[in-house]
């Protein structure tokens, strides 16, 4: 290997000579390893440029809203109902928001959540033993894996839009605005998600215990129950906790199917009445009073709590991931 | 070889994947509280031949079987694979306990049967560890995670797991060849230990464990044309070994091929 060849880190002061001088009195190799050098800075560069740009533009947004919105947050803010009317005031905070938020989350995963991870053991476990075979069930099991890739890309909107149809304004069930409209439309939301999440984690059990525990006497749906689900677990919570995630940031849906009334409902079982979840409040605030700090408050508790959703996510897995690995 | 009592017997079995032909004609027949090895070349559908005991095959789409198969003159394809399978139990190639605790390993088989009792199911998880040779080194740890224990110890771990079903027949379909050479000298003692009480079955690559472990050796051989499995000769694992009957036997222990 020639000295030339030798030296491993080209500095900017290398590349400017280099581009000063043109190529003359270097070797073909020392010219094209420059070359490669220069590339390499490059591209480097602009990767780091990318992510910092990604970096900042999200600690833009956070760091604006927070900082907005802690101005009005306090005791107070967090522990009174919304004033109500379109004007600004003093006095109001976002208490009932946090309370239908907490209600609607709980009601859509309830839903959700076991209607979810059993149609991903159904596609999984059940239905993929078909594939291949002929028949309506085969058949159906494709169209059935075909819409739950369609419906995890359709606008909220439009499944808001659904909710209003089928159980808001149609008079047979005469649901109204109400929690359980939501809840129900919400549902229909994530379910997407929810199958996603727990198809994946499902069909990554090896079939090494799937087959210990059929070899054993072990029926199939015993084999799901204690081996397959226990193991699949970390994804599957983290499927939900997306989910929950997805209904606390859900505007749309919520905006045609919750109402947007102040008061929260009396309690958990009150599924008659309407709410206003706090993306809600955040879009009423915004658009139709002049409560604009309210608004950045009520975005700044919004965050923190999406923030706190996702921590808890490796949270979880990484707890159950160890609890099942042993270490 | 016939035998006057077998515990499993094969009558013109045939099996096919689909359009292809795994398995041709074999007719066999397994003593009881013998080990029998079954031993040829990779792809032969040793296997597949091993997993006709327990309906395993039945797993995989597109599997079709001739002739019968029969586990004391019952014909298994007419009993409930699962109802079988306490019968006849197996132990896989690879070690694979459950991400669960120890005595949850071994207790799965009977909870899976019913058995809620705690104390019968401790009791049961204690005789079939001893049953193992794992008592001694796992029992100040049935609480830890069957995944901590070494590739031997797990391997053993799933031959108590078995156990604790209760079953007549193991299936052990090499058993030893994902282990080092010290925890398969242990399995293999084990293996001895267990044929006063179970009908045993191995499949195995090594001749040499064949030939240390077996009383009776079957040699399959895939056909040349189609590449079938088709039993070449059965018989005493020392008559196989020193005297066999077909030249591509001899040529296939004494290792020229395979």
């Amino acid at each position: 290997m020639s000295d030339s060849l030798r030296a491993k880190k080209v500095t900017l002061g290398h590349l400017v000579r280099w581009a000063a001088s043109g190529e003359h009195g270097m070797s073909r190799a020392r010219a094209s390893f420059v070359r490669r050098q220069v590339v390499q800075q490059l591209a480097f560069g602009v990767l780091w440029l990318s992510g910092l740009a990604a970096v900042g533009i999200l600690l833009a947004v956070v760091g604006y809203v927070v900082v907005q919105g802690a101005r009005v947050i306090d005791w107070e803010f967090l522990t009174t109902p919304p004033a109500g009317g379109l004007a600004s005031t003093d006095v109001g905070g976002m208490s009932t928001t946090v309370v239908s938020t907490v209600y609607l989350v709980f009601w859509t995963i309830v839903i959700a959540g076991p209607l979810g991870v059993l149609a991903a053991i159904y596609l999984v476990e059940y239905a993929e033993e078909m594939e291949g075979s002929r028949g309506l069930i085969p058949a159906l099991v494709g169209v059935v894996r075909f819409a739950v890739e369609i419906l995890a890309g359709v606008p909220s909107i439009v499944f808001g839009l659904f909710g209003y149809a089928l159980f808001v304004s149609a008079r047979a069930l005469g649901w109204s605005f109400s929690m359980r409209s939501a809840a129900v439309t919400g549902a229909c939301l994530v379910l997407p998600v929810i199958i996603r999440a727990s198809e994946e984690a499902i069909r990554c059990v090896p079939r090494s215990h799937r087959e210990a525990s059929l070899a054993l006497g072990a029926t199939k749906w015993q084999t799901v129950w204690k081996v397959v689900l226990p193991s699949a677990a970390p994804g599957v919570v983290t499927g939900i906790v997306l989910s929950v995630g997805r209904v606390v940031s859900e505007t749309a849906v919520f905006f045609v199917t919750l109402g947007g009334t102040v008061r929260a409902p009396d309690h958990l079982f009150d599924l008659a009445s309407p709410g206003r979840s706090m993306a809600l409040h955040v879009y009423y605030l915004a658009m139709e009073t002049r409560a604009f700090d309210k608004a950045m408050g009520t975005s700044a508790v919004l965050i923190l709590v999406i923030i706190l959703i996702n921590l808890s996510i490796n949270l979880i897995s990484r707890r159950l991931a160890a609890r099942l690995g042993g270490e | 070889m016939e035998f006057q009592d077998a515990k499993l017997e094969t009558r013109g079995y045939s099996l096919y994947y689909g359009g292809f032909q795994a398995l041709r004609d074999i007719d066999i027949q397994i003593p009881e509280n013998r080990i029998t090895a079954v031993i040829g070349p990779s792809g032969c559908g040793k296997s597949t031949f091993l997993r006709t005991f327990n309906r395993m095959n039945d797993l995989i789409s597109g599997v079709a079987v001739e002739g019968g198969v029969y586990i004391e003159d019952q014909d298994v394809f007419q009993m409930d694979p699962v109802e079988l399978r306490h019968y006849v139990g197996m132990v896989f190639q690879r070690p694979n306990p459950f991400p669960k605790s120890v005595f949850d390993n071994v207790a799965y088989g009977p909870r899976a049967h019913g058995e809620r009792d705690r104390a019968k199911l401790a009791e049961a998880v204690e005789r079939s560890l001893r049953a193992a040779v794992l008592w001694d080194e796992v029992k100040d740890g049935l609480t830890k995670s069957a995944l901590e224990l070494s590739g031997g110890q797990q391997q053993r771990l799933c031959i108590a797991r078995a156990l604790a079903v209760e079953p007549d027949v193991i299936l052990m379909d090499e058993p030893a060849s994902a282990l080092d050479p010290v925890a398969t000298l242990k399995i293999e003692e084990l293996i001895q230990e267990l044929k006063k009480s179970y009908t045993i079955v191995i499949v195995t690559h090594n001749m040499q464990q064949a030939a240390r472990v077996s009383d009776y050796t079957a040699f399959l051989m895939m056909d040349e044309e189609d590449r079938a499995g088709y039993l070449v000769e059965y018989g005493p694992t020392d008559r196989i070994f020193t005297n066999p009957e077909h030249e591509i036997t001899e040529r296939y222990i004494t290792g020229r091929f395979g």
